[in-house]
């Protein structure tokens, strides 16, 4: 590979490929027996990248086509048969990790080909009219401008009926429920214009707003597409990555034979077979088998736990060594995952409150454009008694008063900073998280995962002989125990065959390497009467002790730096030991330390604090996090969280550094910045032309220059968010971006 | 006057086209993998 060999990290996050049944399942049928599966690859990401994939698949028999989507990460294989083809195998001989999509998600979006449709047809009409237009602003002659007018009008009708809707539905439906919203003015403004120029130009004269109205249709629909585009950007970006919910589970029967089943026919009292590397479905009892699971999605527990028979386990633990069968106390439906769902349903408060700043600036701002407009056709109506004139007036107000700035101001901003945020490794959801994120006083931290990787690594490498460390990691790297993988980063390679591996659940691995007998595990078992936690013996004699910590995520302590020398309060709440929050507090000089907290007391914890007025972001990523997350005023979550904490999150971090934390504040607060400058403009920009307007001395020439300064100044000034460089505290900015050392490849059993 | 009877239906005409292409490109997904068109001039045809 050259510049594009993928981390390997997430594919050995996952115990291994899905199973070809769930391959199966998750692919959708085409035509004829052709069936398609789609596959997130987060790794590619040049024309070598595309080129290693497809030349790949060029050569798997059943394979029709295989196609890189590289703006949206995605792989998807067209092929026949009944069983799919080893298309996860062909994807990692090229060293890329993939993850299996879900099929309803692949779904084009129909709105935003519907947006960009209705721009192109209102820019066309826009373009034209306005063309015309120049000619008669440079004074046609009567007949010729008359000519004119009737094109135009030829022109904006369609364009207002297609790509006026989108407004027009939407002004509707806030009326019909008493509400006054942008679009009120914005349909009325342009309906008007448009009647009345029709009218004019049936009676012959000299004035006609056709180009006013159709390019502010135009301008406003740029707005709305950008929002549109940033928005589900995001979404799938964030959709692509990877997925912890298995689609299904192995369903062993009383007979004996085993069957792969959908998550919705999963029903309680089923005895289900958990393979090693699978997650759980539903919670369940431990029927058969011993193994190690691997909670720290579920609870937050970052050590590994031995099960055996009767041991009760919860929706999202990780199998990690050992095959078990599962009696299921739960349906997928009722499972503590789907729980964890109804309390974050439950939770969702802050946000469905939070009205964003557009639609408080409209609801102040609509009622003052229609009183002002009425006034003015009030007004002239009692001057002059001329019913046409007042009208065109009125209607010069309306169409000077709701300008494209306004429209334009919010999304233009927010997709530059969303851009901004997407090359920092951030996702964000939609506009209101970043206005939302720019509020926040107040940073709680989960533990496992978000402030650590969540992975252990070994803490006493340079007290350990080199030659035992190359032994324990050949071993280890024939094993899937997080311990195993942590020691698995010093296997030299070749020089170690261990033979006769034996892997025991809960005690650890056991194999022959050359006459010697090895065992690398608990202490007391691989050495009688040992105390330490975890060693490595040959012949029953210690070789060497190995210390483990979860280490810290990289740049945490300079995030949190950061974080409190910008006066924000930060906590840790963690469902982990007592004692290993403490630790990672004193670390990273945090103060306010819980531990052993439940989801439940995680949201009663946010909604005190959002009770005194703060407010509050939440960083967490796992299972327990989830209802947090989405009662918090706006909630943020590593890529490697589960789907549901990476749902409930507003922003994910796609890179390993914390330091996308104040990163992503520091961008939200200067989008904030720009977008109340451009509200200034807007508003500004009001105020002088207002009291030209009602003074009857706007001539449509006038106001399509007026118009377009406004919304050329608005963009202008959001793009200035591209140019204001990073702090200091983000000089790591600019390392961040550079190419990063490839991580330990780490070994599967 | 003579010339713009056939100029503005001419230019009306071609404006049109442009149209209709974008339409038709976004139709036919062309601006679905931005990325991956522009890498892709890269790749030799095998």
């Amino acid at each position: 590979m050259s510049c594009c060999a993928p981390g390997a990290e997430a594919a050995a996050e996952l115990g291994g490929p899905p199973s070809r049944d769930e391959i199966l399942l998750a692919s959708h049928d085409l035509a004829d027996g052709l069936r398609q599966t789609d596959l997130s690859v987060p790794g590619v990401h040049c024309a070598g990248c595309i080129a290693a994939i497809e030349g790949a698949f060029r050569r798997v028999p059943g394979v029709e086509q295989a196609r890189v989507n590289l703006s949206a990460r995605r792989l998807s294989v067209k092929w026949r048969g009944e069983m799919p083809p080893p298309i996860f195998e062909t994807v990692m001989t090229t060293g890329y990790a993939a993850h299996l999509f879900d099929n309803e998600d692949a779904a084009v979006d129909p709105e935003l080909s519907r947006l960009l449709r209705a721009t192109a047809v209102a820019g066309f009409a826009s373009m034209n009219i306005m063309l015309l237009s120049v000619s008669i602003w440079s004074g046609a002659e009567p007949q010729t401008r008359q000519a004119f007018h009737w094109i135009s009008a030829v022109l904006a009708f369609p364009a207002l009926i297609y790509s006026g809707r989108v407004f027009f539905a939407a002004a509707w439906s806030a009326l019909r429920q008493g509400r006054t919203s942008m679009e009120v003015p914005i349909s009325v403004g342009v309906i008007l214009a448009f009647a009345l120029s029709l009218y004019d130009t049936a009676a012959g004269g000299a004035y006609a707003y056709f180009d006013a109205a159709v390019s502010l249709l135009f301008f406003l629909l740029i707005g709305r597409s950008l929002d549109h585009v940033m928005r589900e950007k995001a979404r799938s970006a964030v959709r692509s990555l990877i997925r912890l919910t298995p689609r299904g589970a192995t369903v062993e029967r009383e007979d004996g034979t085993r069957e792969y089943l959908p998550a919705g026919q999963i029903k309680e009292g089923m005895l289900l077979a958990v393979a090693p590397g699978e997650r759980l479905l539903v919670d369940g009892i431990v029927h058969g088998g011993r193994s190690d699971v691997d909670c720290s999605l579920v609870s937050g527990e970052s050590a590994a736990q031995s099960v055996g028979p009767g041991s009760s386990l919860r929706a999202g633990t990780l199998n990690l060594n050992g095959a078990l069968t599962l009696t299921a106390t739960s349906d997928a439906g009722n499972s503590s995952l789907a729980e964890m769902v109804a309390l974050m349903e439950a939770a969702d408060g802050g946000r469905s409150r939070y009205r964003r700043i557009a639609d408080r600036a409209a609801r102040l701002y609509s009622p003052v454009v229609h009183l002002t407009a009425l006034f003015t056709f009030l007004g002239w109506m009692l001057a002059t008694g001329d019913w046409h004139g007042a009208i065109s007036v009125a209607i010069a107000v309306l169409i000077i008063t709701c300008p494209c700035a306004l429209g334009l101001a919010v999304p233009i901003v927010h997709t530059v900073a969303a851009r901004r945020l997407f090359e920092a490794g951030i996702m964000v959801k939609d506009g209101s998280a970043l206005e939302r994120l720019a509020e926040i006083d107040t940073v709680l931290f989960d533990k496992t995962g978000t402030l650590t990787t969540g992975r252990l690594s070994l803490a006493n490498a340079s007290q350990i002989e080199p030659s035992a460390l190359a032994i324990a990691g050949a071993i280890a790297a024939r094993s899937n125990h997080p311990v195993s993988r942590a020691l698995a980063a010093f296997d030299d390679g070749l020089q170690m065959m261990p033979v006769a591996i034996a892997e025991h659940p809960g005690l650890g691995v056991e194999c022959r390497i050359g006459r010697h007998l090895y065992r690398l595990g608990r202490a007391e078992w691989a050495v009688s009467g040992a105390t330490a936690a975890t060693m490595l013996s040959r012949d029953g004699h210690p070789l060497a002790s190995f210390i483990f910590e979860d280490s810290l995520r990289q740049d945490a302590a300079r995030s949190i730096e950061a974080l409190k020398r910008d006066g924000f309060a930060v906590a840790i709440m963690s469902g982990d030991q007592e004692r290993t929050v403490l630790r990672v507090g004193g670390q990273l000089g945090i103060g306010e330390v819980s531990a052993r907290l439940l989801p439940a007391e995680k949201v009663a914890r946010i909604a005190a604090l959002a009770a005194t007025g703060r407010k509050v972001m939440m960083v967490g990523d796992g299972l327990n996090d989830a209802p947090a997350l989405s009662a918090a005023h706006v909630s943020m979550a590593p890529s490697s969280a589960g789907d549901i904490g990476r749902n409930a999150a507003d922003l994910v971090f796609l890179r390993p550094s914390l330091l996308a934390i104040p990163d992503a504040i520091d961008i939200a607060r200067q989008a904030a910045r720009l977008v109340h400058q451009n509200f200034v403009l807007a508003i500004g920009y009001n105020a002088i032309a207002i009291p030209f307007a009602i003074a009857g001395q706007v001539t449509p020439l006038l106001a399509a220059l007026a118009m377009s300064a406004s919304s050329i100044l608005v963009v202008a000034n959001a793009l200035r968010l591209r140019g204001i460089a990073g702090r200091d505290v983000a000089s790591g900015w600019v390392a961040d971006q550079m190419p990063k050392p490839l991580p330990p490849v780490v070994g599967r059993a | 006057m003579s010339s713009l009877v056939y100029l503005i239906p001419l230019a009306l005409l071609l404006g049109g086209a442009a149209l209709g292409a974008f339409l038709w490109s976004l139709k036919s997904g062309q601006y679905d993998d931005m990325q991956g068109a522009a890498e892709r001039i890269l790749l030799d045809d095998e």
